[in-house]
């Protein structure tokens, strides 16, 4: 099977460099895949899981914030915030769910309300997906 | 003239500052390489986003709908100074030629009858600035508690800048910092960072066409914030590095002034000694005689 380069960057440091066979993003407006070959696309990225397939066992990162670029290099994923799903502590999530829901409290406006809103929905997401422990990935 | 006792006294005195300096820059040379490494893995990051953002900017310039973050308020009369400097001392002229720098672009600003205002990361700016602008700066933002500096502590100064440009506090803001070459090396920098200003390229070798999703100019309204976060992270990196750098330096001068100073001294307490030696040699020799 064809091989995608595959990076995903937070702004601390390089998370994750590779050859890989499939990467599934969660877009702003929907997750894609993305497999070698891909045209070349630039999307926003929500809070939310994102998988890496190659041999083994799938490998899954925490990403928030910032977008994912597919050139034809390969695909490079910058992301303010990029964790391993297995070393994010409950308690910090716990509070980003709580700052947004602030943020919900506090937004002006529909247009920033509605942000804040599918902010903090995506948010409670993956904290549920987290819970059930990748039993049954969202969407999948 | 100074007793034997006193030049004695002197001479570990100087020895002890010569250990404590020689310790800090054992330490500062530790922490520069983490510095260092931090900064250096910051770095694709910010260039991916500024290419990327280069990118989508060219597409939109000249529209009368590009964002404010872009485009700018329209007018240049008022600029933030945003003036990153350390927390400590003991380094040099680090953070005297960042404050300088800034005062310096201060001075020419109001020479042309501009608006200037001050936000200051980093203390030790700050009492540099606050001499001489006392009313202009408009908070101090303190990093001393914070360990190693994350994306975090950008992100809180980011938001900062932001409400203000959202409450129309500014037009124009710089950046200031100092830029890390190397060890011996830390160049002071401004940057122009609202309107976000971007490396001009050629436009024959333009990059793939891209797919956008959702629209070019959603993305450049989400990504343009984050871009002044990451620019003051990145900042904040090289900043943290040139200071350990500079702290490095000014203490392998100070170990080896003390050396110097040492040096010298032990010489005087000899020469002390012995004319001591043969005073007393004389007296008694002359005392003998005289019996």
């Amino acid at each position: 099977m064809a091989r995608l380069s595959f990076e995903l960057v937070s702004p601390e440091r390089l998370v994750f460099s590779g050859a890989v066979t499939e990467v599934i993003v969660p877009g702003a407006e929907g997750e894609f895949g993305v497999l070698a070959g891909h045209a070349p696309f630039i999307g926003t990225l929500k809070p939310g899981i994102l998988t890496i397939k190659a041999e083994g066992a799938p490998k899954r990162y925490f990403v928030r914030g910032g977008f994912a670029e597919v050139n034809t290099g390969g695909l490079t994923i910058l992301a303010e915030e990029a964790k391993a799903v297995e070393e994010i502590e409950p308690a910090a999530l716990r509070q980003q769910i709580a700052d947004a829901k602030e943020d919900v409290a506090d937004a002006q406006g529909d247009d920033a309300l509605q942000r804040a809103e599918r902010h903090l929905a995506d948010l409670e997401q993956v904290a549920e997906a987290l819970e059930r422990g990748f039993a049954a990935p969202a969407g999948h | 003239m100074a007793s034997l006792k006193d030049l004695r006294n002197r001479i570990a005195s100087v020895k002890a500052t010569q250990k404590i300096t020689k310790a800090m820059q054992m330490v500062a040379a530790a922490k520069l390489r983490r510095a260092q490494q931090a900064a250096e893995a910051a770095r694709p990051y910010a260039e991916r986003m500024e290419t990327v953002l280069g990118n989508l900017a060219a597409g939109i310039v000249g529209n009368s709908q590009a964002p404010v973050l872009l485009a700018g308020t329209g007018k240049t009369q008022t600029h933030l100074l945003l003036v990153c400097t350390g927390e400590r001392g003991l380094c040099g002229a680090f953070n005297s030629s960042i404050a300088r720098m800034a005062r310096d672009r201060a001075q020419l600003l109001l020479a042309e009858g501009k608006e200037v205002k001050i936000l200051c990361v980093g203390r030790k700016g700050a009492e540099q600035l606050r001499r001489v602008y006392p009313d202009r700066i408009l908070e101090v933002v303190d990093l001393r508690a914070v360990r190693t500096i994350g994306f975090k502590e950008a992100h809180e100064i980011s938001s900062k800048v932001l409400k203000l440009l959202n409450a129309g506090a500014f037009d124009v803001c710089t950046l200031f910092y100092s830029n890390f070459k190397s060890v011996i090396q830390q160049v002071p920098t401004a940057q122009q960072i609202i309107p976000a200003t971007f490396p001009e390229r050629d436009s024959a070798e333009a990059g793939p066409v891209y797919e956008y999703e959702p629209t070019e100019e959603e993305i450049l309204a989400d990504l343009l914030p984050r871009n002044i976060a990451v620019q003051i992270f990145r900042a904040l990196l090289e900043n943290q590095a040139s200071f350990y750098g500079s702290q490095m330096s000014a203490m392998d001068n100070a170990t080896r002034n003390a050396g110097d100073m040492i040096k010298k001294q032990t010489l005087t307490y000899n020469r002390t000694r012995q004319a001591m030696i043969t005073k007393e040699l004389i007296e008694i020799i002359s005392g003998a005689e005289a019996l």
